[in-house]
């Protein structure tokens, strides 16, 4: 286990163990679409400027980089 | 069959649920899940209606109602969740409030997500039926659903379906038959319990522990705060995921070539190349093949040589006209030309009658009549509101409206539009938006009106105020590109350039300065990418047929309005006082020939019209080039006018119409001064 780092630092292709999620209206949506604490997703793609894609099973969702920011991950 | 669409007005309908379930006892029967699940595919199956279907979030947009058996039945947006984080939300969640019965239909590919809804329609006590759609798709990529185990840890019924081959619409009658309250969890119970003994139900009190504001006041007692949904939301998140591991048995990779192509859209480094391939594909489909082979055939064979030729011909029969009949060879040039001149008309002339016909019905001949009768050149002469109106109506822009709405409707199924979202969404982050943007924006070249309605999916205010905004000033929509195409074809690439880069500058200002303007700070990207996939054919052509023939009758009917109103405007002479008053800003600021004028008085109504009135025009290249920047950015429809009012409000409504004005002669004539 490595130091926690944010999501938008996550390289692509690694599985990532979410630690913290930014609470409110955001967290709810992301617990809704299958993301919580505690959850291993993998990210699939980091575009130019910090937009991630993570991937939970077959669900696949893109985060901006300023949402992403707040979202704090360790890797796998 | 009676069918209504409605917008719900909040406030009232939930104070009429009571009333109407004393007085009518017709049963409500809401399909209810996640966005782009197929709810409108069984919608349109059980009432026999069309709505749209579409492959991406905010297709349904308003509710829609009809009938099936002596029950009521609706279909709402699709929503991750029953709350009110956003307007969509908001209309469904009312909705699922009053429904008796609730058919939930869930992506078999995503039980996870989906499954997070059901869960909690569940835990508000509503009787529901689960409907495992995409079940074809589940069987493509070898994964297993235990249906029976599912159907008993959820205690309500779960049947297969695959709405796109109609698997499992025999059963529907069933599922709605025996919708049920299922298994609630204990703990989620104890937590609302207290709230449901000062509420109307348990479906309001777990909305208001969920920290719903609305249906907290309604009720009278204080929502819940963000730590107590954030405790229900993770339980049924648990509960979600303890089922799908129960009840899913995984998996092999299948559907690779999508899921690739899917990744590679993302990246801009792959995505703009293939961004610029789909663009091309569609300038050869649009620019090329239909703008210019088809609708040559369509207007100039079909609809002036055939069409115009018998109608004018039939009234000609009866009434004074002068006609001028010219062959040309292959290379242009005039071989025949010939005058008849029939002054009561051709019936009292038979010998010379057959003379004309003869002579006209050559293949390349080109006849022109001249009408004596003010009134009949009204209807049937140059610009007659039935032979012209009718020639651009069906002949020119019908092939060409087809082929936007085909287009779009290829982008929207294909799951394309949410990755090209992903992709522009640094860029768009400068001008104040995130790349969900993209939608409506994209939507808009289909057209505006439908888009506005989309920015509903937009999460603040601001982004919502940009992209309307946007979509009012610099947007052309399929019809207005349409004319916009034709203006173009035949005048070379440096219009097609000046005018692109022109309505490019004056998109981002507009959205900078706005960004600049508006307080507070916009949502960023959090967006659900569906399935990449080759949309179905079926799906495609439905949607376009529906879309045109709803274009059709719109604009159709506004065409002859605007015909007929230029038409007696220019008998009583009202149109010369109207250019008279604009003569300034045509000529001399816009540089464009006084009768320009005429566009600006029914782009007022349509877009699409207000370009149309330049056909007659000669115009230069330079003057296209200004016209039609002028004409895109100038006022939007009546239609898009009117939602827009409803969707913003009379305040942001007006100043963005009046802003048109000024942006869209501002801009044209900066245009003009340079180019001409």
């Amino acid at each position: 286990m490595t130091q926690n780092i944010t999501l938008d630092k996550a390289k692509k292709g690694s599985a990532l163990i979410v630690i913290s999620l930014p609470s409110g209206e955001t967290k709810a949506q992301l617990i809704r679409l299958g993301i919580t604490e505690g959850d291993v997703v993998k990210c699939i793609e980091r575009l130019p400027g910090g937009t991630v894609i993570v991937q939970k099973n077959r669900q696949e969702i893109a985060i901006g980089v300023e949402l992403a920011k707040k979202i704090k991950i360790s890797l796998k | 069959m009676k069918t209504d669409n409605l917008i719900v007005d909040r406030q009232n309908k939930i104070n009429s649920i009571d009333l109407s379930s004393l007085l009518v006892k017709t049963e409500k029967v809401v399909l209810v899940g996640n966005p782009n699940v197929g709810k409108s595919c069984f919608f349109n199956h059980l009432s026999g209606m069309y709505v749209d279907v579409s492959n991406f979030p905010g297709t349904t947009v308003s509710i829609t109602k009809s009938h099936y058996k002596g029950r009521e039945i609706y279909d709402t947006p699709g929503v991750y969740g029953v709350g009110s984080f956003n307007e969509e939300e908001k209309v469904a969640r009312d909705i699922i409030l009053s429904a008796d019965r609730i058919l939930n239909v869930v992506n078999s590919l995503h039980l996870e997500r989906d499954l997070f809804l059901t869960m909690q329609l569940i835990e508000m006590g509503k009787k529901i039926s689960v409907l495992l759609n995409f079940s074809d798709e589940v069987k493509k990529r070898k994964i297993k659903i235990d249906v029976q185990k599912l159907s008993g840890l959820l205690g309500v019924e779960v049947i297969e379906t695959a709405a796109i081959n109609n698997l499992g619409f025999d059963k529907l009658d069933y599922a709605i038959e025996n919708a049920r309250t299922g298994h609630q969890q204990l703990d989620i119970s104890f937590m609302i319990e207290e709230a449901v003994e000062k509420t109307n139900s348990r479906a309001e009190a777990l909305l208001v522990l969920e920290g719903d504001e609305e249906i907290a006041r309604i009720n009278n007692i204080p929502a819940g705060t963000a730590n107590e949904r954030e405790k229900l939301y993770i339980s049924r998140r648990n509960k979600v995921n303890e089922i799908v591991d129960q009840v899913e048995y995984e998996d092999s990779k299948k559907g690779e070539f999508f899921n690739k192509l899917g990744r590679l859209s993302l990246n801009p480094l792959t995505g703009i190349p293939i961004l610029l391939f789909m663009l091309v594909l569609v300038y050869f489909f649009i620019g090329d093949f239909v703008s210019q082979t088809l609708t040559n055939y369509t207007e100039n064979t079909l609809g002036k040589g055939v069409f115009e030729y018998y109608v004018k011909s039939f009234v000609a029969d009866l009434t004074p006209v002068e006609i001028n009949v010219e062959v040309p060879d292959a290379a242009q040039n005039i071989t025949t030309q010939k005058d008849f001149s029939f002054p009561e008309g051709m019936n009292k002339l038979p010998t010379l009658k057959k003379e004309f016909e003869i002579v006209s019905r050559q293949p390349e001949a080109i006849t022109t009549f001249h009408f004596q009768n003010p009134i009949v050149k009204l209807f049937f002469g140059e610009f007659g509101v039935v032979t012209m109106t009718t020639t651009y109506l069906i002949f020119l822009l019908l092939p060409l409206v087809t082929a936007f709405y085909l287009v779009m409707a290829f982008l929207e199924d294909s799951g394309y539009l949410p990755r090209l979202a992903t992709m522009l969404d640094r860029t768009f982050n400068k001008l104040g938006l995130n790349g969900k943007a993209v939608i409506p924006i994209m939507l808009g070249f289909g057209c505006v009106t439908m888009a506005n309605i989309t920015t509903r999916i937009l999460g603040t205010n601001r982004e919502k105020t940009i992209v309307t905004a946007i979509l009012q000033f610099v947007i052309p929509c399929s019809a207005q590109l349409a004319v916009i195409t034709i203006l173009l074809t035949g005048a070379g690439l440096a219009p097609l350039l000046i005018y692109v880069s022109v309505i490019f500058s004056v998109l981002v200002a507009l959205s900078t300065i706005l960004n600049k303007m508006l307080p507070g700070e916009s949502s960023p990207l959090l967006i659900d990418l569906p399935v990449m996939q080759f949309p179905r054919a079926k799906n495609i052509l439905k949607k376009t047929y529906y879309r045109t023939i709803g274009f059709m009758k719109e604009a159709g009917f506004w065409f002859f309005v605007g015909a007929l109103a230029v038409g007696i405007m220019q008998i009583t002479g009202l149109l010369t006082v109207w250019q008279d008053i604009l003569a300034p800003l045509t000529t001399a600021w816009l540089k464009l020939p006084r009768e320009a004028a005429n566009a600006f008085v029914m782009g007022i109504v349509r877009r699409d019209f207000g370009a149309a009135g330049l056909f007659d025009m000669k115009l230069t290249i330079n003057q296209i080039t200004v016209a039609i920047i002028t004409i895109t950015l100038f006022v939007p429809c009546i239609a898009s006018f009117v939602i827009m009012l409803k969707e913003r409000g009379w305040k942001e409504g007006l100043s963005i119409w009046f802003g048109t004005w000024i942006v869209a002669f501002l801009v044209g004539g900066i245009v003009a001064q340079i180019l001409i």
